[in-house]
């Protein structure tokens, strides 16, 4: 026979705790303020569906920052304006939670109106509840986005002008121009009609939340009798004329009978589903060992050129071939201030001890695939080194005379079977041949995973026997 | 237990803010203001004794989640 | 066991997963884009969420919903977006939200470069949020610690209850290396003694970082502070290389230390004992690792990328006994090994 006796909701805590002080029996609201009424339609309505375990309220900053004391909910306290991305990952995290941000106007025109424009329009399934009463309560009576025109506030002591703070804000008409939500409402608590308006309009809200219907929002205009300096009986009347003329009440929104249903559900995979989807689970490969010479082990490598050249892969290629014979290796691309004029380079390093750092100001090797790079670097190159060039592309010749010099027409090499794109993987075939440091198997064992589409594979092992054949008959 | 005969409210005085929204709401005019004062200093609002229908508004319209309880007609009490 | 050749930003993603990472929130930005990136790749395809949010502000305050929630979670960022999330850092240390949080250094102030800097030092080790917390930072110097620095995160934010960052600079993330995963952790910590899992159990539950009445506050903010002087007590790690005979000792973290590595190599070379101390958790810092080595050695000589961030925590360390000096680049310039070297020779052999 509950519905023959009105009283408190169970959905409120029966003796206020939390709520510091003697006093554990009233909400710390001003007289006539119309957060209480708010709270218990929002009470009440959890209790009429039955899903108060399951609800979780987020507290704004605002006068609403303790509603903490007042539900019998999960409860959670956020920073000012970023309700709606907290109730975000709340609902992300328990779809089955029902999930309500309360909101002042403050909180949620201003300092978060980023926030709720974006939840909304990804139509997350949460519920919020604004409660618009033209003004900062907490903070003093401050002007708020929804403060209306001449009206008074501690920062708008002569009034709210249009040319310093603009129009009032009309946040239910924004959030009803997007397309995700599927119920927007505008109410008000000026008399019985319209508090049973904006009492149905919280229920219908959490009702559509709970059929997993989509994005729900319920303005409800509110007085704020000691913000606005009005007994709370002139509050209802102020706010009925003024408000009531500017913010129209009624429904902006309500598809709530024609929206398919996303019922999110998390599902659970296993370790082994894990570890195929990350790839971490990883078969070793074949050793293929060779024997190079002292002078060409443990290499730290440029490769330079214009990007599309195919430089970076390069550098993978020969770093991740390595690294499945054994050795340590390390790849850095062209980062940072350097990266400019079109030129892409990369380093690595292959060795068999533990690497430091990453770049070298003097590297054993240096393939350079276009001028400006051959120009720019072989002066780096160590004594003893190699260089290698493109001989296709670059017109000039390495000046120096104290390392060994390898002119490969590697794009010319790769035009010749068909795809100029493969030139990079021309002068692997060339380094490895010269050096030894790896056997010719090791790099096409790794070719699936340097290049990722998959009909190329083919064509780049030609290449890289072109590369061997280009030392063997030179 | 007893079913009552007659709807009534029932005012928390201590919960009472004496906002007087319930007075203002109330279709029958049986609510009044006190003019002595409760513990928190307002002057709390009393039931007339008699005359209510249980329609509730002055429940809803009562910002204060305890202060008014409203028994309807045929409600089933200790 | 095989290894995979990957880049630092995307082992912190496998890292996260293995972890038990339930959620990822983020918002792109150089150079720190692949780990967005492949947590979107990776996540949904395990049954986790990932979710660009409108701003770095969302992103932080997603994780702490999320991990109010119950959830492992986690956000990644570079410098000015980090500058962003500190709002939402100060709250979920004050509300005790195990978050973990990745920063790829990037070079400031302001919009700065892409390229890489240490200059987040200080808002990430000493707190750049408001009020009395402090984060577990952890500095990786390779990609394979990409991914177990960002497991460890997890667990010692699940432990402590507090947030975790993961530090690192952009040449630490943009770097390939191989890296060999370990098995993938079940998340079995039972938090519903605090978090809510909407369910009549956790009902009860507040998160929460507002106390109005003084002595409140006050005991809440001692809490912390014991529980920041566990973690001082606990869970302090650092790398040590060449130390044992060591006459100067280097101190870096993050790139820097691997440039270390190679200007140690190099002093050895030319025969001057130079050691190097890594700090791998920068909170809580080495310090009496670094104070231990005082009465045997000149000097310290402390290389990072910034104005001179981490130097204070080393000073604070060691005293005024023997020199500490500096070698420091900024701008998102990265010094040569030679260039590193020279500067040592300048502070303490010249």
């Amino acid at each position: 026979m509950a519905n023959k006796i009105l009283k408190k909701s169970d959905s409120f805590y029966a003796v206020y705790d939390r709520k510091p002080g003697e006093d554990k029996m009233n909400t710390h609201y001003c007289p006539g303020c119309g957060h209480g009424n708010i709270h218990k339609y929002v009470a009440e309505a959890i209790d009429e569906l039955g899903i108060q375990d399951r609800t979780i309220i987020v507290s704004p900053v605002g006068c609403s920052v303790f509603i903490y004391y007042y539900f019998d909910l999960g409860n959670i306290q956020v920073a000012h304006g970023r309700a709606p991305a907290v109730a975000t990952a709340l609902k992300r995290a328990h779809p089955h939670a029902i999930v309500i941000s309360y909101q002042g106007d403050g909180d949620l025109a201003a300092i978060g109106g980023n926030n709720i424009i974006q939840a909304a329009n990804r139509g997350e399934q949460i519920t919020v509840v604004f409660v618009n009463n033209a003004i900062y309560g907490m903070t003093g009576g401050q002007v708020a986005p929804t403060t209306l025109v001449g009206m008074k506030s501690s920062t708008t002591p002569r009034g709210r002008a249009i040319e310093n703070e603009g129009y009032p804000m009309k946040v239910s008409e924004l959030i009803a121009a997007l397309t995700a939500p599927v119920y927007v409402e505008r109410t008000a608590l000026w008399d019985t009609s319209s508090r049973n308006k904006a009492k149905r309009s919280i229920k219908k809200a959490l009702k559509a939340q709970m059929e997993g219907k989509g994005f729900t929002f319920c303005e409800i205009m509110s007085p704020c009798p000691s913000g606005w300096k009005l007994t709370p009986a002139q509050s209802l009347e102020w706010m009925k004329e003024n408000m009531g003329a500017y913010y129209k009440v009624g429904v902006l929104r309500d598809e709530i009978k024609t929206r398919e249903p996303i019922i999110k559900e998390k599902k659970t995979v296993t370790s082994k589903e894990i570890q195929e989807v990350l790839g971490t689970d990883i078969k070793p490969s074949e050793h293929y060992p060779t024997n190079p010479e002292d002078r060409y082990k443990n290499p730290s490598m440029k490769f330079a050129g214009f990007g599309g050249q195919g430089v970076l892969s390069l550098g993978t290629m020969l770093a991740n071939a390595a690294m499945e014979q054994g050795f340590n290796s390390s790849w850095i691309p062209s980062y940072g201030p350097e990266m400019r004029g079109g030129t892409a380079y990369c380093f690595v390093n292959i060795s068999d001890k533990e690497i430091g750092s990453p770049t070298v100001s003097n590297p054993d090797l240096l393939v350079a695939f276009n001028r400006p790079s051959l120009e720019k670097f072989e002066g780096d190159v160590k004594p003893g080194g190699i260089i290698m060039y493109d001989s296709t592309i670059i017109d000039v010749q390495p000046t120096r005379d104290d390392v060994e010099i390898l002119a490969v027409p590697a794009t010319g090499i790769a035009e010749s079977l068909g795809n100029i794109r493969c030139a990079n993987t021309v002068m692997a075939g060339v380094y490895l041949a010269k050096t030894k440091i790896m056997a010719k198997e090791a790099l096409i064992q790794t070719l699936p995973k340097a290049i990722k589409k998959k009909h190329l594979i083919d064509l780049n092992i030609h290449a890289l026997e072109k590369g061997f054949e280009f030392i063997e008959n030179n | 237990m007893a079913v009552l005969e007659e709807a009534k409210i029932v005012v928390e005085h201590d919960q009472c803010k004496g906002c007087t929204l319930c007075i203002i709401a109330c279709p029958k005019d049986v609510i009044i203001q006190l003019s002595s004062f409760n513990t928190k200093g307002y002057h709390p609002v009393e039931y007339k004794g008699e005359g209510c229908t249980g329609c509730g508004i002055c429940f809803y319209a009562c910002p204060e989640p305890g202060a008014i309880i409203v028994y309807k007609k045929g409600a089933v009490v200790e | 066991m095989a290894k995979e050749f990957i880049k630092g930003n995307e082992a912190v993603v496998k890292g996260a997963i293995l972890a038990g990472c339930q959620s990822f929130y983020g918002y792109p930005i150089t150079p720190a884009s692949e780990i967005a990136e492949a947590a979107a790749k990776f996540f949904p395809s395990v049954g986790r969420v990932f979710l660009q949010a409108e701003s770095e502000i969302a992103a932080i305050q997603m994780t702490y919903g999320a991990a109010a929630a119950g959830e492992r979670t986690m956000t990644a960022s570079s410098s000015p977006g980090v500058s962003l999330k500190q709002e939402g850092i100060s709250y979920a240390a004050s509300s005790e939200l195990p978050v973990v949080l990745v920063d790829i250094m990037r070079a400031g102030p302001g919009l700065g470069s892409i390229a890489p800097e240490q200059s987040d030092y200080n808002q990430i080790v000493k707190g750049g949020g408001h009020g009395n917390y402090k984060l577990i930072v952890l500095a990786p110097n390779s990609a394979q610690e990409m991914c177990n620095l960002t497991m460890l995160a997890f667990e010692l934010a699940d432990k402590y209850r507090a947030v975790a960052c993961v530090l690192a600079d952009g040449y630490i993330g943009q770097m390939m290396e191989p890296v060999e995963y370990p098995e993938p952790v079940e998340m079995k910590i039972d938090k519903s003694s605090w978090a809510l899992h909407a369910t009549k159990e956790t009902r009860k539950n507040l998160i929460n970082s507002i106390y109005l009445e003084p002595a409140e506050l006050e005991a809440h903010n001692q809490n912390l502070q014991n529980k920041f002087a566990e973690i001082e007590k606990n869970e302090i790690r650092f790398d040590e290389y060449r130390t044992d005979d060591a006459e100067y000792i280097g101190v870096a973290y993050g790139i820097m230390s691997r440039i270390m590595r190679s200007v140690v190599d190099t002093a050895r070379e030319k025969g001057i004992k130079l050691g190097l101390v890594r700090p791998i958790s920068l909170f809580p810092f080495p310090k009496a690792k670094l104070r231990s080595y005082r009465e045997n050695i000149k000097g310290y000589f402390v290389t990072e990328l910034s104005n001179g961030q981490m130097v204070d925590d080393v000073r604070l360390a060691v005293g005024e006994l023997k020199p500490v000096r500096l070698y420091t680049r900024m701008g998102g310039y990265v010094p040569s090994i030679e260039e590193v070297f020279e500067g040592f020779e300048k502070a303490f052999i010249k």
